[in-house]
């Protein structure tokens, strides 16, 4: 029953926002959820690592280490989000943007995610995976267009067609994973463990067009390039929370996806196919982000292309395929989690007291709200992977096992592409934190962001000393690795 | 029921799927579309009460009730509406790629369809397996029409198509996904279809129009 908690208990917090709506009372009932759903993820984790995988339900719900890690980065992300969105909401209804029934119908549906994100980690079966998948699409379809604006409806409605475009051939390539199952000893049926057991068994002609529908399926929600069209618009103008949310764990969670299907491709087909195809959406997405990001003039876009970038390196270790680049790459998951749930928190803030998303509109931040300029000028210099945020790490581990892998012009070009990056993002960022600031009234004391520091310090402390996780990461990896 | 009707019946519900796939890409009227996209769903409809006969199965009848309910009546329905609240906007004015080419592309389509299907065929080849070239080629149309088309409401309907053809393939290749799943799917189809509509008509309060053209806020 201990798996049934993580989907339950967002949708209780669903449920009490559908009775007494968003008030004074239940402002925190969020943040209380996902702490409750932090504790529950940890007690998970250490379960599983000293005992093995679990199942529920007839076998509808499993959790092995991979599960348990996803479950941890969903619910660090979302302790951070949500307890950002108090406030956040307080500032926009104060500012006449919302009302307090706007607060009850986003608390409402930021529920509902993180419940759809926690079941399709805890998934056993593919089809169940893709409905939670989608289920997100439509639950988010409304709070990223929460402010009604000509833009925002604009992004929802880009979000929603690309991404149900996109979730659609993932769905094909399940039926026809599923085809390929029932015409091959085993009996897996969509079943993710019986599948990856006996994948051997599986045709490898009809196995490649579910290989390559899935991928692509999975990657339009993972972010990646060519489909990725929608993910800045609707990173830039969700509220804040939400993109953080977005950004920081539904990528990742779709790119889950995309590792379970890649250790069936692996077995059923050699190590080769899907590593050539992550391979090329990985380098494609890098060189995407980088040749956007050094003309960007928003900087909510700017997190939102630099997404791409991190989830392009994920899928970058993932392609590898060795034990210790898809650690890294896991550990790249969490870092970036956290460190983009920060700056999309903390650029939240910023277009609150400037009241304007453009680069240039933001000038001299430092010498207006220090401690806010400081938390975002960290953030960013932990998505350039600067020690000691845990993204230097999981960077460095990525390089090191591609060098090892002999992918050596591949591993240039990625590092070439990420500098650039880096150096946008850092341009970017110095104009909008230092110089004179621009002759506004001063503003309200910016209050202490208490969030965001926190959520730095993770990160910071994940980098120096990983602590309990890396012992989780090697049992994750392990139910990745194909050896064969 | 004997080998060659269920074969006839089978391939012609096959061809009633394709061809108004096809007339959806000729047709411009946005009412007519809509209609032949509600024959597509009788059809689909169709190919699954035959198998249900094929295989004597009751609950592939339940799920061809459903199918026909769902994608014949409640879809149709909310498009319509959709169109209803759309005043002159009734025309897919200028689609991105005319007429005839469409059309042309349309065959090639399906030539694609039935070369990339191939392996699907092979793995078990029967009279409902090798009909699954036309669920791809009406997948690759369903896309084309996303793609191509200016109209709120017409990608809307090419989002369907597409699901339409996804739901033929995985009826052809037997057994479908088991019931958990097929509900799940159906439900996120007509979530998603809902949440669009909601969407069309928020951005007809916000733009006047649904013509996509005015989508021009956002980019780099």
């Amino acid at each position: 029953m201990m798996l049934l908690v993580p989907v339950v208990l967002p949708l209780l917090g669903a449920l009490v926002y559908l009775l007494f709506g968003w008030r004074r009372a239940t402002a925190w009932v969020s943040a209380v959820s996902a702490g409750l759903l932090l504790a529950v993820a940890v007690t998970l984790a250490a379960g599983v690592t000293r005992s093995g995988p679990r199942t529920a339900m007839a076998g509808l719900l499993r959790a092995d280490a991979l599960s348990a890690y996803m479950l941890l980065v969903i619910a660090a992300v979302a302790v951070l989000a949500t307890a950002a969105t108090p406030a956040f909401l307080r500032t926009e209804i104060n500012a006449g943007r919302a009302t307090a029934r706007t607060g009850t119908r986003h608390s409402l549906l930021v529920q509902l995610f993180l419940a759809a994100m926690t079941l399709a980690v805890l998934a056993a079966n593919l089809g169940v995976v893709w409905v939670a998948i989608e289920a997100t699409t439509i639950v988010t379809a409304f709070l990223v267009g929460q402010r009604r604006t000509r833009a925002a409806v604009e992004a929802a409605w880009k979000y929603v067609v690309i991404c149900s475009a996109g979730i659609a051939l993932a769905l094909l390539g399940t039926i026809v994973l599923n085809f390929a199952s029932t015409h091959a000893p085993g009996a897996a049926g969509l079943d993710l463990a019986a599948l990856a057991a006996h994948a051997d068994g599986l045709d490898p002609g009809v196995t490649r067009i579910a290989v390559v529908l899935l991928i692509l399926g999975f990657g339009t929600k993972a972010g990646l390039a060519p489909l990725h069209a929608w993910l800045p618009d609707a990173h830039s103008q969700a509220p804040a929370p939400v993109s953080a949310l977005m950004s920081g764990v539904l990528l990742s969670v779709a790119f889950y996806a995309i590792l379970r299907v890649k250790v069936i491709a692996d077995g059923a087909l050699g190590t080769g196919f899907a590593r050539a195809a992550l391979l090329v959406m990985a380098l494609t997405s890098l060189a995407l982000a980088a040749a956007l990001l050094i003309g960007i003039r928003d900087y909510k876009r700017m997190l939102a292309y630099s997404s791409i970038e991190h989830l392009g390196l994920v899928a970058f270790g993932a392609a590898l395929g060795s034990p210790a680049a898809l650690a890294a790459a896991l550990l790249h998951v969490l870092g970036h989690g956290l460190a983009k749930a920060v700056l999309f928190l903390g650029a939240g803030q910023v277009l609150q007291l400037t009241g304007t998303s453009r680069v240039d509109g933001v000038r001299g931040l430092a010498s207006r709200h220090p401690a806010l300029a400081g938390c975002f000028g960290l953030g960013v210099l932990a998505l350039v992977g600067l020690p000691p945020f845990s993204l230097f790490a999981s960077e460095l581990g990525i390089a090191r096992a591609a060098f090892t892998a002999g992918l050596a012009w591949q591993t240039g070009l990625a590092l070439v592409l990420v500098l650039v990056i880096g150096a946008a993002l850092v341009n970017h960022t110095s104009r909008m934190l230092l110089g004179a600031a621009h002759d506004h009234p001063v503003p309200a004391a910016s209050p202490v962001p208490v969030v965001l520091l926190a959520g730095l310090m993770v990160c910071a402390a994940l980098g120096i000393a990983a602590g309990p996780v890396p012992v989780l990461l090697n049992s994750a990896t392990h139910t990745l690795v194909v050896t064969r | 029921m004997s080998e060659t009707l269920y074969v006839q019946l089978l391939d012609l519900a096959c061809g009633g799927l394709l061809l108004t796939a096809v007339l959806v890409l000729w047709r411009r009227e946005l009412a007519v579309i809509i209609r032949v996209f509600a024959v597509q769903g009788a059809a689909l409809a169709a190919l699954v009460a035959v198998l249900a006969t094929r295989e004597g199965s009751a609950e592939l009848w339940a799920v061809a009730v459903g199918v026909l309910v769902l994608r014949a009546g409640v879809l149709p329905h909310l498009l319509r509406r959709a169109l209803a609240g759309a005043g002159e906007a009734r025309r897919e004015t200028r689609p991105l790629v005319n007429v005839a080419a469409s059309l042309l592309a349309a065959a090639v389509l399906t030539l694609l369809a039935y070369a990339v299907s191939q392996p699907l065929v092979a793995l078990s080849p029967s009279a409902a397996t090798q009909a699954i070239p036309v669920g791809v080629t009406v997948v690759l149309i369903g896309f084309f029409v996303l793609v191509t088309r200016r109209r709120a409401l017409s990608q809307l309907v090419g989002f369907l198509l597409m699901d339409n053809g996804i739901t033929a393939v995985g009826f052809l290749t037997t057994a479908g996904v088991g019931l958990v799943v097929e509900l799940g799917v159906s439900l996120d189809v007509l979530l998603a279809v809902l949440v669009l509509q909601i969407l069309t008509s928020r951005m007809r309060e916000t733009f006047g129009d649904t013509d996509l053209d005015e989508l021009r806020e956002l980019r780099d």
